[in-house]
């Protein structure tokens, strides 16, 4: 085990790259705050321009933003990157059945309702 | 043969009673054997409710008990059934020989290991404890709005509701527990793909477990809340939508069956090689065709729900999916009919129930193929024929495999032989009791009877078949009273059973019969695939040397711990506050609080128990 | 309730650790992940429903009414860097270095119990505001997803402050760092469970 340890920290999961990670996921929040704001609040109303053409793609946008931080915590604070393969398959395995089922529930709830993809499912 | 051993439980400085042995063991065949004996009572419980049901059912227009107390019945028999018998039958398996076929001296967390089957047995009893003020009674998969409180106001429901939640937590732990111990715990050489059938259905099951439950524990955290909060998830007039409970039931309901049938195939598949004398034919395609089986399993749900009207395209999906299930399955019934072939049969008792699994099974995969076809379903669903089918399955499938499995491994887990006469006149009633059962069900579905029915009128054309159909639930009784007559006959007699009486090729036949208590006195190491047929075939031998007995000496084992009874005690507690009436309830009563304290307390103290403060010294 | 399993997981096996494994891994690390992969199914089931039941609700209040932007963005940006408290607390147990783990898990106990801390002022708020527990369909589904996300956030801090005061006792060699780093495991689970419920559950329902 102190093999895996010490090949952890060679492949430079150590202090410098924790901070750098930080840095990137408060940046990423910030930028899903100002995502909203713009499209939404009442705050930027100087870049109603901006808001109006990025908002038809909002929720896109939005899940985007938050999978980047997903990805970077399960990687970097979560060692997946530097861990066995095995603990990625087994997170990635069941994000995977639990992402069809999220999507197959919204799916049928919403054909139910007489909505369709991709307008009824957010 | 050295038969001198010190039971290291008695050969401590103090001496422990028999009694907190049990309730303080960590041992994974101790707890293997409590969960097989405390399943078999549930399973006999579960069997009088069937009988009762069938005595009403035996003529027309008969009122032996009352409709109340009938939809009771029927509720806690599929409860007590999937959950307290099928289920729990399967884990003592599981327990009692997942680390003696992967070389290990034990689970990977012994004491959650005791925590899951304590959990589980007060589940069980909390459940059936319901009858003395009126048990569940809305169905086993409750459907909402019917186990909503409007339609279901009594505590009926919610001893449902909390009894499965229970359970649900020592199923996750199991999960959990033996998922870690497959993966992490085999012998030097036992890679994946060398692991025994049983073993991977296992692993196979707990990826199920753990995938499922937790979708039908937020589905009965709903349930509850809706009851005891009175919020709306599931009540039309609150905005709720009932069919939201169908569909995450049917998500964890679906996989749940396979949880009941994939052990069966695991065990199936140990004992169709060893008594034809021939290696598992399709080793590779069993693995994988075993893991499509799984991965469908999620996929298919809303087959149980076609007469909901989801409307042609959600049907036309859950249709083919689940048609797409049986050539995964199809490709595990040819393997073994192709590991039969050719084979040096030993019709001994185990295989008898092997051979019954294989044409049972079949029957009942046969018709849930033709629930599979939409159109068809709108006919079938919610008759008698879904009670034939399921039956088959269940019965035909999971408890003649879990038989098998018993007659087969008896010898290991108690040191004596089932006696075979009695074996196979059990096998006999049994396959004659079952068939006259479930069989004419069939007919009376498609006449017409729906299931849950608490009487019927003369003259439909179903007299006949209902009564056929008591019948053999009373051959099918007296059937199990064999079963019991044979073990308690056997009982008698000295356990001097050898360690492979079957001429096996897994490691569980590598050690004395019945196991001490550290499993393996030299960790073994493993070349490949059947190491005990490896083994002999390199010795030119039928039969390997009996093993000797040893003293156990410089083997460490985790001490016993009362911590696990007493967080499942907490969790127990802390359920059942939620359904008690004010002032007792959860949320500021005393007793869900007390099980609270209990419980965290419990899991600080088991955190920082030294890992042998009991060990005994070796 | 399944949180439970995981402290039980976590803190068992004492007796497997000496027990050679088949994998390059700890028990109690991959029963965690275990665990984790068991609790996405879990958080799935809860959003599933948030979001199957948005704007289904029969009355108000309605998040758009209710939800306060600022708020839940201190929060999410606490619970963030808790995350990466507790990597540098990890660090220095790994690195066996008292004072960097305590200062750093100091912090992340502090975040733990501050984002639980907004959460009970964040509930009352909204209760006095209108939204009890069985006001709609939206307060049912958000109290219970958020809700249990709140109990997973307790207990992780519990642990948390558990392994903090064996750290304080100096129990908490480079030897035991499996010990937080288990527990460093389920905290990020608990962040990134939250990362999804903070643009999911609080931006996307603001849209008005």
């Amino acid at each position: 085990m102190a093999d895996a340890h010490a090949a952890e920290h060679e492949h430079g999961s150590g202090g410098a790259t924790y901070v750098k990670i930080a840095v990137v996921l408060f940046v990423l929040t910030a930028l899903e705050v100002l995502l909203y704001e713009v499209c939404y609040g009442e705050s930027m109303t100087g870049l109603a321009s901006l808001g109006a053409s990025l908002e038809p793609y909002f929720v896109e946008l939005l899940l985007l933003l938050s999978a980047f931080k997903f990805w970077f915590v399960a990687m970097f604070y979560m060692h997946l990157k530097f861990d066995m393969k095995l603990l990625s398959w087994l997170f990635t395995f069941s994000l995977v059945i639990a992402s069809v089922v999220i999507l197959a529930l919204l799916a049928l709830f919403t054909y139910n309702r007489g909505l369709w993809w991709p307008g009824g499912l957010w | 043969m050295a038969t001198t051993v010190l039971d290291p439980a008695h050969a401590g400085t103090r001496s422990r009673s028999v009694l907190v042995e049990w309730l303080t063991t960590v041992d994974h065949k101790k707890i293997g054997i409590m969960y097989g004996a405390s399943a078999f009572v549930f399973f006999l419980i579960g069997g009088l409710e069937a009988l009762l049901i069938r005595a009403q059912l035996a003529g027309p227009n008969k009122d032996l008990i009352s409709p109340e107390f009938y939809n009771q019945l029927f509720t806690m028999h599929g409860t007590t059934m999937i959950f307290l018998a099928v289920m729990p039958l399967s884990a003592m398996f599981f327990n009692f020989f997942i680390p003696l076929q992967i070389g290990a001296r034990d689970v990977a967390f012994p004491r959650l290991n005791a925590m899951s089957l304590w959990v589980f047995l007060l589940g069980g009893i909390f459940l059936n404890a319901s009858f003395i003020w009126g048990a569940p009674n809305g169905g086993w998969f409750g459907y909402a709005p019917l186990s909503g409180r409007q339609y279901s106001p009594g505590v009926n429901m919610d001893f449902w509701v909390i009894g499965l939640q229970i359970l649900g937590i020592a199923s996750l732990a199991a999960g959990v527990n033996f998922f870690t111990t497959i993966l992490n715990m085999r012998a030097r050489g036992m890679t994946l793909m060398r692991m025994p059938m049983f073993t991977w259905s296992t692993l196979v099951t707990q990826v199920l477990v753990l995938l499922s439950f937790p979708v039908i524990t937020v589905a009965l955290i709903y349930l509850m809340v809706d009851r005891v909060f009175g919020t709306g998830f599931f009540v039309p007039a609150a905005g709720g939508d009932p069919m939201l409970w169908q569909h995450l039931f049917w998500v964890f309901g679906h996989p749940e069956v396979y949880i009941l049938i994939l052990p069966a195939f695991g065990i199936i598949s140990e004992i169709l090689p060893v008594f034809s004398r021939k290696p598992l034919f399709g080793y590779s395609a069993m693995v994988f065709s075993m893991a499509f089986i799984a991965f469908l399993g999620f996929g298919v749900w809303s087959h149980h729900m076609f007469s909901t009207g989801m409307g042609p395209l959600a049907d036309s999906f859950f249709s083919l999916a689940t048609m797409l299930i049986a050539i995964p399955t199809g490709v595990k019934i040819f393997n073994w009919i192709g590991t039969i072939w050719g084979g040096s049969i030993q019709l001994r008792t185990p295989m008898y129930f092997a051979l019954g699994f294989i044409a049972m099974f079949i029957m009942g995969g046969l018709s849930g193929v033709m629930h599979s076809v939409a159109p068809a379903d709108l006919q079938q669903t919610d008759s008698y024929f879904v009670v034939a089918h399921f039956h088959y399955v269940l019965f035909g499938g999971s408890i003649f495999a879990i038989t098998a499995g018993a007659y087969y491994w008896w010898p290991k887990m108690f040191g004596r032989m089932l006696d075979e006469g009695i074996g196979k006149a059990h096998f006999w009633l049994m396959l004659t009791g079952f068939n006259l059962t479930f069989f004419p069900m069939h007919f009376a579905g498609l006449l017409g009877m729906p299931r849950r029915i608490y009487t019927y009128p003369g003259g439909l054309g179903f007299d006949t078949y209902n009564l056929l159909a008591t019948v053999g639930a009373f051959v099918l009784a007296v059937s199990i009273l064999v079963f019991m007559w044979n073990v308690v006959r056997t009982w008698r007699r000295p356990a001097d059973a050898p360690a492979d009486p079957w001429g096996g090729a897994t490691l569980e036949w590598a050690i004395p019969s019945p196991p001490q208590e550290w499993n393996f006195t030299e960790e073994p190491v493993v070349s490949g695939k059947d190491e005990l047929w490896t083994l002999k075939r390199a010795a030119g031998v039928r039969t390997l040397p009996e093993p000797a007995r040893s003293d156990g000496r410089g083997i460490h084992l985790p001490g016993p711990s009362w911590w696990p009874l007493i967080v499942a005690i907490g969790i127990l507690l802390f359920m059942v506050g939620f359904m008690l009436p004010r002032p007792w309830a959860f949320p500021f009563g005393p007793v869900g609080l007390v099980g609270f304290v209990i419980t965290l307390v419990g899991i600080f103290k088991w955190a920082y128990e030294p890992p042998d403060a009991h060990a005994t010294p070796h | 309730m399944t949180s439970t399993t995981a402290t039980l997981a976590g803190h068992d096996g004492h007796a497997a650790e000496a027990h050679h494994t088949s994998l390059p891994i700890e028990n109690r690390k991959l029963a965690i992940w275990v665990f984790i992969a068991s609790e996405c199914m879990f958080f799935a089931t809860l959003i599933s429903t948030f979001l199957i039941y948005r704007g289904q609700s029969l009355k108000g209040p309605l998040p758009a009414d209710i939800f306060e932007v600022p708020l839940v963005t201190a929060g999410t940006a606490v619970l963030l860097f808790s995350s990466f408290f507790v990597v540098m607390a990890l660090n220095g147990a790994q690195e066996g270095n008292r004072r960097k783990l305590i200062t750093w898990l100091s912090l992340t106990v502090f975040c733990g119990v501050f984002f639980a801390g907004m959460q009970v002022y964040e509930f009352s708020h909204f209760y006095h505001e209108g939204l009890g527990y069985s006001t709609n369909l939206f307060s049912a589904s958000f109290y219970t997803l958020t809700g249990f996300h709140g109990a997973h956030v307790t207990m992780g801090t519990l642990w948390l402050a558990t392994l903090l005061k064996d750290a304080i006792k100096g129990d908490l060699p480079a030897g035991k760092a499996l010990n937080l780093e288990i527990a460093a495991l389920y905290w990020h689970f608990v962040d990134v469970v939250w990362i999804i419920i903070f643009p999911v559950v609080y931006l996307m329902s603001l849209r008005s």
